[in-house]
């Protein structure tokens, strides 16, 4: 016997999936409406001779060139001191110390307290060690190891995620194939592990380029073009800060600056993502995508 | 040979020299065997002698300590920090000497397959490559003719020799078994070690791997862990059948495949066995 089946419309389900769309559409406009003003208003400033000359006139005139060089000096250098230090200490929570252990626990809670820390708080940290304990006064370099304080944490805890990620399956194959712990570590483990250990360093890195308040501290206001790691650089994020309060008629400047540092995130971004293709590929042999 | 952490109690007693390298004779001596996790005995006093070159099938149902037996046969176990073994494994053919101290060199000589397929996800050269030249072979030549001897062995050769530069990881669930018993064999084991190898795979790749199970035993030694007693008869040449007795593994029976199945000697064993 041939049943009909009346199509119904199930108006709670019809209602509850226009509230998912409307949530999502929201979320994205709250995404998009920054970026919309920020770029309305400074695509117009930006151009090669913006990001090719020095400012003047406190900012409101030139353009940003030494901001970008200080900006990318205190970057690297905060990724260079805290790289090897948040990989080591991912490495003695997921390989060395016993999971459940004291040792492990303390790391991860010491971890997860410093990442919660306010960055002014860092600031204050660097200025009192970096800048004036080590002498280092207002430099890049006090800036750049602040900020090395401040993304440790992060890097860290995203780095041992990964590591962890990487299925014990391939950890127990690789011990099982007679191969030894630092072997199935760097050979197995790290490659598994590359792609969410590059995701974290872009994580640090995005962290890194948006502070304001620890290089208001350590690394100063200097505008100047640097030649040394130990002069006084200022980077793009204070120059956005500043300009937009401190300076007035610098917005226009402002919202070209800002543009240029979304760029500056775009392109550094892509460079890891890149970087880390070509390293996965040839630590793991593949020419082809695996699937 | 007493109590205490996996990586020092499994001491292996000076065995006989002459015998080394050998293809004939030999077995391997489990004795008095007890594995514990966190003070919970999963199985208890196993002695058994596992005969070489031929396949040994440990049976029974889930959790009376097959696994965790086979992994003390290569010490796997030693990644578990909670777990401690008591007892003594001897492999008679073997420099006793030698692989008692150097877990790596122990595993080396006893490969192992798992049950899910786990290449790494690099190339499938890579996953043979990778291997070799960690144990100090660096020759390209020795490397490419391993690498081929490995993967014609598993029959996997003609599948992917104009692709080893492609991820293992697009190769089908048989395939990529079979690579993980040619990255175990290219480093020319002389004992493999199976955990339920087919328990993932369909029943035409269960059968390549039956076939090799059965053209490996020649010159190797294995021994299988299995739920399905359809493959322990068709490819076991002694059977081990193991039963939870007051919560903790034992061993309740072992000898020839034929006869534990045609002529069970433990009650528990002949009702396990009609599910056969």
């Amino acid at each position: 016997m041939k049943q009909v089946v009346a199509l119904q419309l199930d108006y709670r389900d019809l209602a509850w999936t226009g509230l998912m769309y409307g949530l999502t559409l929201a979320a994205f406009a709250v995404l998009l409406w920054p970026l919309f003003t920020v770029f309305s208003n400074g695509l117009q400033v930006l151009s090669w001779e913006f990001l090719f000359t020095r400012p003047t006139d406190a900012g409101r005139s030139g353009g940003i060139a030494p901001i970008l060089v200080s900006t990318l000096a205190i970057v690297l250098t905060s990724l260079a001191a805290a790289l090897p230090l948040a990989f080591g200490a991912a490495v003695m929570l997921t390989e060395g110390f016993d999971p459940e252990g004291w040792a492990a626990r303390v790391l991860r809670c010491s971890l997860d307290i410093l990442g919660g820390i306010p960055s002014v708080v860092f600031g204050l940290f660097g200025l009192s060690f970096f800048c004036r304990q080590l002498d280092l006064g207002y430099s890049i370099l006090a800036g750049g190891l602040t900020l090395a304080c401040m993304i440790l944490p992060t890097l860290a805890r995203s780095m041992a995620f990964s590591l962890e990620s990487a299925a014990s399956a391939h950890r127990v194959g690789g011990t099982a194939l007679g191969l030894s712990r630092q072997s199935v570590l760097w050979h197995v483990l790290v490659p598994v592990a590359l792609p969410g250990i590059c995701a974290g360093i872009v994580l640090a890195l995005t962290r890194a380029l948006a502070e304001t308040a620890v290089l208001l501290f350590t690394s100063g206001y200097s505008d100047r073009m640097p030649e040394s790691l130990l002069d006084s650089g200022r980077s793009i994020s204070v120059h956005i800060y500043d300009l937009s309060t401190n300076v007035p008629g610098g917005n226009s400047n402002a919202y070209g600056s800002a543009v240029a540092l979304l760029l500056l995130l775009a392109v550094l971004s892509f460079s890891v993502h890149i970087i880390t293709r070509w390293m996965q590929r040839s630590m793991t042999g593949t020419t082809t995508r695996s699937h | 040979m007493s109590d205490g952490h996996s990586s020092t109690v499994l001491e292996r007693p000076a065995s006989d020299a002459s015998c080394a390298n050998s293809l004939a004779g030999g077995y391997i001596e489990i004795e008095n065997l007890s594995v514990s996790y966190d003070n919970c005995t999963v199985v208890e006093r196993v002695s058994l002698r596992v005969q070489r070159n031929s396949v040994t099938a440990l049976i029974g149902p889930s959790g009376c300590g097959k696994s965790s037996l086979l992994y003390c046969l290569n010490r796997l176990n030693d990644l578990v920090p909670c777990c401690s073994v008591a007892g003594s494994v001897n492999f008679s053919w073997m420099d006793a000497k030698l692989l008692g101290k150097n877990a790596t060199q122990l595993r080396r000589q006893v490969g192992m397959l798992f049950q899910r397929p786990n290449p790494f996800p690099f190339s499938i050269r890579k996953n043979l490559e990778f291997a070799l030249k960690q144990h100090g072979i660096k020759a390209r030549t020795e490397i490419s003719n391993r690498i081929e001897c490995a993967l014609r062995e598993v029959g996997l050769w003609e599948e992917v020799h104009d692709r080893l530069d492609s991820s293992a990881m697009a190769l089908s669930g048989g395939q990529q078994q079979r690579l993980c018993l040619a990255r175990a064999l290219v480093l020319d084991p002389d004992v493999l070690l199976m955990d339920e190898p087919c328990s993932a795979l369909d029943p035409i790749s269960t059968e390549k791997i039956e076939t090799l199970i059965r053209g490996l035993s020649k010159r190797r030694t294995i021994v299988l862990v299995t739920h399905s007693l359809s493959q322990a008869r068709r490819v076991a040449d002694q059977v081990a059948v193991f039963w939870k007795v007051d919560g903790v593994g034992k061993l309740i029976e072992c000898g020839k495949a034929t006869d534990v199945f045609d002529r069970p000697q433990h009650p528990l064993t002949q009702t396990y066995l009609k599910f056969a």
